[in-house]
């Protein structure tokens, strides 16, 4: 499996870390109801089939991506800059995914 | 059920083995039964004679997507043990472990129990006094743990490389010696022929597409063979737990599908008589009676409902391997496939009432359902026949992790990529 990095290009799959699904939101910390805060830490869809999730390039840029990839394929559809840089692939690389 | 024993092993030789009755029928669905296990993998079946044998439910039934044992079941490296710490689950565990001891007897089926010792490498001193630690707990609960010293774990596993400028240096171990390997298809077969004999209709090629509700209740199941109902639903179905709650309208759980790889090499002599596992990473291996080595290692620690895996943990897994068992780097490998894990948020299962009512749920196993197998299907007959939990399994609640009770005997958080 390759990831195509909007910052370094298309890279193996060993280059990065995994963080999970990219969906969950943390509630605000001042929400006190705690099954938002259950939601958040504990409760996933799971899909199979399109799955929204946050990869680290740990091992080149270390930016945080949003990858769209398919858990039964693993065909990846749309990989994104997460975090700070969001919405910025274009500008930083001349190209998206 | 045609008893299996020596005897009848002549007399079937005698006339050619041409008359052996197949060890389970096939069934068709009925309309309705008294319980339903959706799953027939080990924990189903297992669920199903436990619920004929302890509790007189005869009239139920497993239905299965697509045959009998197709999944987790096959697919395992055959690990039994119950060397954990913490005593929500090591009392289970261990009452898995005693059921093992007296499994083949029970299902008159010979599922090759075998106690053949598991050995935790230690390669540091503070992971040393870690393993003394869970010894402790162990013993405490009556569990078989011996901690070994550097020469003992020398003379008990000839090939390892114990050299003191290996890059892991071995320290000791932590050996479980009731603790072994069984035949894994074994167990899905005599447990479909115990249940079988007593009753239970065994249903394969029968997908679950839905359920049937009436005020709020689950009532029964719509399947690719037509509508079932039953006022007791149980879901055994590992990878594919939160597909099939979905059908039931259970949007999220504490659940991530992960692939976990197993690997086996071509056939070698006799020269690993114990199970190990490597503590510098995560590696555990074995030698079948057929003489491969079967091993596996992490999964690939990322969503995947795909049965099959990638390249770098292949990479990982092998120069683990090669690193403890140097002899392992000259022989070619046999297969190796993947299977879709239930990784639950804290490592530990599920085995609970609901999440709906009339609905029983048995999920979360992580890697390590095959050894759970019996007390798996023990506890989750208790839970569905008495509508609560048994003591054994009462941690194990869905909602432990909402009150803050979760059971992670790794330490590793809320990732299931971690446990």
């Amino acid at each position: 499996m390759r990831i195509h990095c909007p910052c370094c290009g298309p890279r193996g799959v060993a280059e990065f870390s995994y963080g999970g699904d990219g969906t969950v939101r943390r509630p605000d910390l001042s929400v006190t109801d705690t099954d938002a805060h259950v939601a958040y830490v504990f409760e996933r869809e799971n899909p199979r089939g399109p799955h929204v999730e946050l990869w680290h390039h740990i091992g080149g840029c270390r930016h945080w991506l949003r990858v769209t990839r398919d858990t039964l394929t693993h065909e990846i559809t749309s990989v994104e800059m997460a975090g700070r840089f969001a919405g910025e692939a274009a500008r930083i690389s001349g190209a998206g995914a | 059920m045609q008893k299996y024993s020596a005897l009848s092993l002549l007399r079937n030789a005698l006339s050619g083995h041409r008359d052996w009755q197949p060890a389970w029928r096939k069934s068709d669905p009925k309309p309705a039964y008294d319980a339903i296990i959706v799953g027939g993998g080990g924990h189903g079946l297992s669920t199903a004679y436990y619920l004929a044998k302890e509790h007189g439910l005869t009239n139920i039934a497993v239905l299965e997507k697509g045959w009998l044992g197709s999944g987790n079941i096959g697919r395992n490296t055959t690990i039994v043990r119950s060397n954990y710490m913490l005593p929500g689950n090591n009392r289970f565990y261990e009452w898995s472990m005693k059921l093992w001891e007296g499994l083949s007897l029970d299902l008159n089926y010979n599922v090759m129990f075998s106690q053949r010792g598991v050995l935790n490498l230690a390669h540091t001193p503070s992971q040393l006094d870690d393993y003394a630690r869970r010894g402790n707990s162990m013993r405490l609960e009556g569990i078989d743990a011996e901690l070994l010293g550097r020469e003992e774990v020398a003379r008990m596993v000839p090939g390892l490389d114990m050299s003191p400028n290996a890059r892991f240096p071995v320290l000791g171990g932590l050996l479980q010696p009731r603790a072994g390997t069984a035949r894994h298809d074994a167990v899905a077969w005599g447990y479909a022929r115990a249940a079988d004999a007593r009753g239970v209709d065994i249903i394969e090629n029968c997908e679950v597409t839905g359920f049937l509700r009436e005020g709020g209740r689950i009532v029964g199941v719509e399947t690719t063979r037509g509508e079932i109902r039953a006022p007791k639903v149980g879901v055994a179905v590992a990878g594919s737990t939160s597909q099939v709650l979905r059908l039931a309208g259970v949007e999220r759980l504490p659940i991530e599908s992960h692939v976990l790889q197993a690997f086996v090499s071509e056939p070698v002599k006799p020269i690993l008589d114990c199970v190990v596992t490597f503590g510098a990473g995560h590696l555990y291996i074995s030698q079948s009676d057929k003489g491969g080595l079967v091993f596996g290692g992490d999964i690939d620690k990322y969503n995947s409902y795909a049965q099959r895996g990638n390249l770098p943990v292949v990479e990982h897994v092998m120069s683990e391997v090669s690193a403890m068992l140097p002899f392992v780097s000259r022989l070619r490998l046999l297969r190796n496939w993947g299977g879709i894990m239930d990784m639950s948020m804290d490592g530990s299962p599920i085995i609970t009432t609901g999440p709906l009512p009339g609905l029983y749920l048995n999920a979360g196993w992580c890697y390590g359902g095959f050894k759970a197998t019996p007390a798996s299907g023990w506890c989750f007959a208790w839970t569905m026949a008495k509508d609560e939990p048994h003591p054994l399994n009462a941690p194990f609640t869905l909602d432990r992790f909402q009150r803050g009770y979760v059971l992670d005997e790794r330490g590793a958080g809320p990732y299931p990529k971690m446990h």
